[in-house]
C-alpha cells in the first residue's frame, strides 16, 4: 500500500524522466543498429532481388512474345513471297510454252510451204523436159515416115497429100 | 493527483445513473465474500485483475481505486508478480545528475528488444538462405508481408525517392512500437509506449531524422529558406517563429498521440474491471465489467497496431514532406488528425 501511494506521489502521467528517455534512445539506436545488420539489410535485399526478378521474368516473357510474333510475321511474309514466286514461275512456264508452240508451228509451216513450192517447180521442170523428148520422137517418126513414104510412093500429088494429112494429123496431136 | 480525485467521483457519478437499477436489485448478493471476485476478471486481464485482488481489500476502495490504476499504468522500480511477489529493480547512481536506474518500462523495452532480436535473426537468416525463386513462408511470410508494407505503403508512398535509406528506422519503429503495444496486453506486462518519455525519445529521432533529411535534401540555404515559407521579408517576423514551432509541434504531437491512445485504453479497461469493485456486485461484472472490458481488450489490440502504423506514417510523411520540392504543410495537418 505504502509503496504505491509513494510512487502515486513521485510520478506523475506527464512528468520527464531524463533516464528514461536515455534508455529508451540507447536500446532504440541499439536495437536499431542490430536489426539493420541481421534483419533489413537481407529482407530488403532479397525482396527487391526478388522484385527484379519478377521484372526481368515479365520483361523476358514479352520480349519472348515479340521476337515469336516477328518470327511468325517474317514467315508469313516469306510464305507469300514463295506463293508469288511459285505463281510466277508457273506464269513464265506457260508463256514460255506458248511462245514455244507458236514458233514451232509457224516454222513447220513455213517448211510445209518451201516443200510443196518445190515440189511444184521440179513437177514444172519434169514436164519441159518430157515435152522436149516428145518434140524430139516426133520429129524422128516424122523423118522416118516420110524416107518410108519416099521410098515406097514417089507420086508428086500423092506424096503431097499424104505429108498434108500427116502435118495435121502432128498439130492436132500436139495441141 | 488532486485533478484526478476531482475527475473520478464525477465518472462515477455517471456511471451510478447507469447502473442504479442494478444497485436496487443487486443489495443481497453484494454480501457474499468479496475477496473471490479478482477472479472473474481474472479471465480477462489476469495483470490487472491480480493487481487489483492485491489492492482492494482495504477499507477506502473509492481512492485505491485510482492508485491501482495509476500504479499499473506509471513507470516504476518494482516489477510486480502479484500474487507470486514481486522484483525490486536495481538503483543506479545518477550520472550527470540524471536518475538511470532501471524501471519498468525499461525492463519490458529490452525484452520487446529481444523478441525483435530472435524474430528478426531467424528471419533475416533465413532471408540470407533464401533464392529469389523461392517464396517465403511461415513466420517469414508474415514479417514479409509488413515489411512489404512499411516498404511499399509508408516509405515509398510518402517519401518517394530515396526512400531507402530511412527504411531501417521506419520498419524499426514499427516493430519496436507494435511489440511494445502488444506486451502491455499481455498478463503482467506493461506499455512502454504508455510514457510519455519513451515515445518522447522516439519522436526526438523522428524529428532529427527529419531535420537532417531536410539539410542533406536542400542545403543550409534552402533549410533557412524554407523557414520563411516564401513570403516576403516583411513578414518574416510572423513566418519564422510559426515555422520553427511547427518543425517542434509534429514530433511532439507524434509523441503525445501514442502516449495518449496507449494509457487511454489501459484507463479504460482498469476503470471498468473497478466498477464492479466499487459497486461491489456480482451481476455488475459479469453484465458490464467483463463484456466492456473485453470489447476494450479488442479494441486496443486494433490500437496497438493502428498507432503503430502511424506513429511510422507519420514520421514517413514528414521525412517526405522536408526533403520535397515543393508542397508544404497542408497535406501533413490534414494526414496528422488521426
Amino acid at each position: 500500500m505504502l509503496t504505491s501511494g509513494v510512487i502515486l506521489l513521485q510520478a506523475n502521467l506527464l512528468s520527464p524522466n531524463p533516464g528514461l528517455i536515455f534508455w529508451t534512445a540507447v536500446t532504440f539506436v541499439i536495437v536499431l543498429l542490430i536489426l539493420k545488420k541481421i534483419a533489413w539489410g537481407p529482407i530488403i535485399t532479397a525482396l527487391e532481388e526478388r522484385e527484379k526478378g519478377i521484372q526481368s521474368s515479365i520483361d523476358r516473357a514479352h520480349q519472348a512474345k515479340d521476337e515469336s510474333e516477328a518470327i511468325l510475321r517474317k514467315n508469313n511474309e516469306l510464305l507469300s513471297k514463295a506463293d508469288a514466286e511459285a505463281d510466277k514461275i508457273i506464269r513464265e512456264g506457260k508463256e514460255y510454252a506458248e511462245k514455244l508452240r507458236a514458233d514451232i508451228t509457224g516454222k513447220a509451216q513455213e517448211e510445209s510451204k518451201k516443200m510443196i513450192a518445190a515440189a511444184l517447180s521440179s513437177i514444172e521442170q519434169e514436164k519441159h523436159r518430157a515435152l522436149d523428148v516428145l518434140r524430139n520422137e516426133v520429129a524422128d517418126l516424122a523423118v522416118m515416115g516420110a524416107e518410108k513414104i519416099i521410098k515406097t510412093v514417089l507420086d508428086a500429088d500423092m506424096q503431097k497429100k499424104i505429108v498434108n494429112s500427116m502435118i495435121q494429123d502432128l498439130s492436132t496431136k500436139r495441141n | 493527483m488532486k485533478r484526478l480525485n476531482v475527475l473520478h467521483p464525477k465518472a462515477l457519478l455517471k456511471v451510478m445513473a447507469i447502473l442504479v437499477p442494478l444497485l436496487v436489485s443487486v443489495g443481497g448478493v453484494s454480501g457474499l465474500s468479496y475477496a473471490q471476485s479478482p477472479s472473474v476478471s481474472a479471465e480477462v486481464v489476469s495483470a490487472t485483475a491480480a493487481e487489483s485482488g492485491h489492492a482492494v481489500p482495504a477499507a477506502h476502495e473509492e481512492e485505491k481505486a485510482g492508485d491501482v490504476i495509476m500504479h499499473h499504468i506509471f513507470d516504476s522500480n518494482i516489477f510486480a508478480f502479484h500474487p507470486f511477489g514481486e522484483i525490486e529493480l536495481p538503483k543506479i547512481a545518477p550520472v550527470a545528475g540524471i536518475d538511470i536506474s532501471i524501471t519498468k518500462h525499461v525492463v519490458m523495452m529490452w525484452l520487446v528488444s529481444a523478441i525483435l532480436l530472435i524474430i528478426f535473426s531467424v528471419v533475416g537468416g533465413k532471408y540470407k538462405k533464401m533464392t529469389n525463386r523461392q517464396a517465403p513462408k511461415g513466420l517469414t511470410n508474415a514479417v514479409e508481408a509488413l515489411v512489404e508494407f512499411i516498404r511499399l505503403d509508408v516509405a515509398k508512398s510518402n517519401i518517394g525517392h530515396g526512400y531507402e535509406k530511412h527504411l531501417p528506422y521506419l520498419l524499426t519503429v514499427f516493430f519496436f512500437i507494435l511489440l511494445c503495444n502488444l506486451l502491455g496486453l499481455v498478463p503482467y506486462g506493461a506499455t512502454a509506449t504508455g510514457n510519455i518519455n519513451v515515445t518522447l525519445a522516439l519522436a526526438i529521432f523522428t524529428f532529427f531524422i527529419t531535420q537532417i533529411a531536410a539539410l542533406k535534401a536542400h542545403g543550409l540555404k534552402g533549410f533557412l529558406a524554407h523557414l520563411t515559407a516564401g513570403t516576403h521579408w516583411s513578414l518574416w517576423i510572423i513566418m519564422i517563429p510559426i515555422e520553427v514551432i511547427g518543425l517542434f509541434t509534429k514530433p511532439f504531437a507524434l509523441a503525445i498521440r501514442l502516449f495518449a491512445n496507449m494509457t487511454a485504453g489501459h484507463i479504460v479497461i482498469l476503470s471498468l474491471i473497478f466498477i464492479s469493485f466499487i459497486l461491489k456486485s456480482y451481476i455488475v461484472a459479469v453484465a458490464v465489467s467483463v463484456p466492456f472490458s473485453i470489447f476494450i481488450y479488442l479494441l486496443e489490440l486494433f490500437v496497438a497496431f493502428l498507432q503503430a502504423f502511424i506513429f511510422t506514417m507519420l514520421s514517413a510523411l514528414f521525412i517526405g514532406l522536408a526533403t520535397a520540392h515543393d508542397g508544404h504543410d497542408e497535406h501533413a495537418a490534414e494526414v496528422a488528425h488521426h
